[in-house]
């Protein structure tokens, strides 16, 4: 029981100081500034830890990708200018989610392509 | 004896028609993946390719009052080499920087990325300086404008300072040798 305890008290410890942490180290004026560069970061890959966002990385590049993602904010920069921005140096791989551009436009439409080609054969196989 | 060539193989008809296809799709993705298991999936290509060098403005390593900017690093052929200390690889790589140097007549230019200055010129002083110049970006602020994720790096840049190449990971003979130098001699027989 005391372990349970002291393992809980340690855990809550824990998380709450590493939630307080961020908060601290990039302090923005409105909530509105604060949430954009909480979602931000969460679409900005680590390109060192490359499961990883930019929000939980501990990798130095992540670290300067974080300071610049907040000046951007700070400075009242769009989230699209910021993702471009990013991709510009970095390529679309830094993005989690591919923008619809040139170099993606395939990937993005080969799925549906896939489907309906799949669908013809089917229904033509069906129907003879 | 002579026997009369009798073509005893599938029909030609059957194959070129729309049943072929799932085979079709099937033999191409067998080779798109297999293909790539042969590439490290951790090998971000440069996003500068056919770019400038960005611009820049950074402390001599040698001599901090002394900015080098962008025009210091452009005019010939060269590489610029993203180095640091801290980082092993970069000193694997150093005896190769060395002979490239001794071999080739091609300039290597150095950025310290995110480094103590005292600590990279200690580093050059005992092991060589193959550099022509060093920009020190102890922010790793510049770096980020080149899309530098992974020290070290080497840039290939043409007489107009385009970037042409990036390797990601310490240079070897072997990449110089067969990915550089043809590059290199491609762009010596190009017209500016």
């Amino acid at each position: 029981m005391n372990l349970i305890v002291s393992l809980l008290v340690l855990f809550i410890t824990y998380t709450s100081s590493t939630i307080a942490e961020s908060k601290d180290q990039y302090p923005l004026a409105t909530i509105e500034q604060k949430q954009q560069f909480q979602q931000l970061l969460k679409q900005i890959r680590c390109v060192v830890c490359q499961n990883q966002d930019i929000a939980d990385s501990n990798a130095g590049l992540a670290k300067d990708l974080r300071q610049q993602v907040y000046t951007f904010v700070k400075e009242g920069k769009e989230e699209k200018e910021i993702l471009a921005y990013l991709s510009a140096r970095y390529g679309e791989f830094i993005l989690f989610e591919p923008r619809f551009a040139k170099s993606t436009w395939l990937l993005w439409v080969a799925p549906f392509v896939l489907l309906i080609l799949g669908t013809v054969i089917i229904v033509r196989r069906s129907v003879k | 004896m002579k026997k009369k060539f009798e073509y005893k193989g599938p029909n030609m008809r059957k194959l070129i028609s729309w049943r072929s296809l799932p085979l079709v799709v099937l033999v191409i993705l067998a080779f798109i993946l297999w293909r790539g298991l042969n590439s490290d999936p951790k090998l971000l290509p440069s996003a500068l390719i056919d770019k400038p060098l960005p611009a820049f403005e950074l402390p001599d390593l040698f001599s901090t009052d002394k900015i080098l900017s962008r025009s210091d690093f452009i005019g010939k052929i060269a590489l610029v080499n993203v180095w640091a200390s801290w980082c092993d690889n970069c000193r694997r790589e150093h005896p190769v920087l060395h002979e490239i140097t001794n071999n080739s007549n091609i300039p290597i230019y150095g950025l310290n990325y995110k480094d103590q200055q005292s600590l990279a010129r200690q580093q050059l002083q005992t092991f060589g300086n193959p550099y022509i110049a060093v920009a020190v970006d102890e922010k790793g602020t510049t770096a980020i404008q080149w899309g530098v994720y992974g020290t070290p790096e080497t840039y290939l840049l043409d007489q107009q300072g385009i970037i042409r190449y990036r390797h990601v990971g310490p240079l070897t003979m072997d990449i110089w040798q067969q990915r550089l130098l043809p590059l290199v001699n491609q762009l010596k027989t190009e017209k500016t």
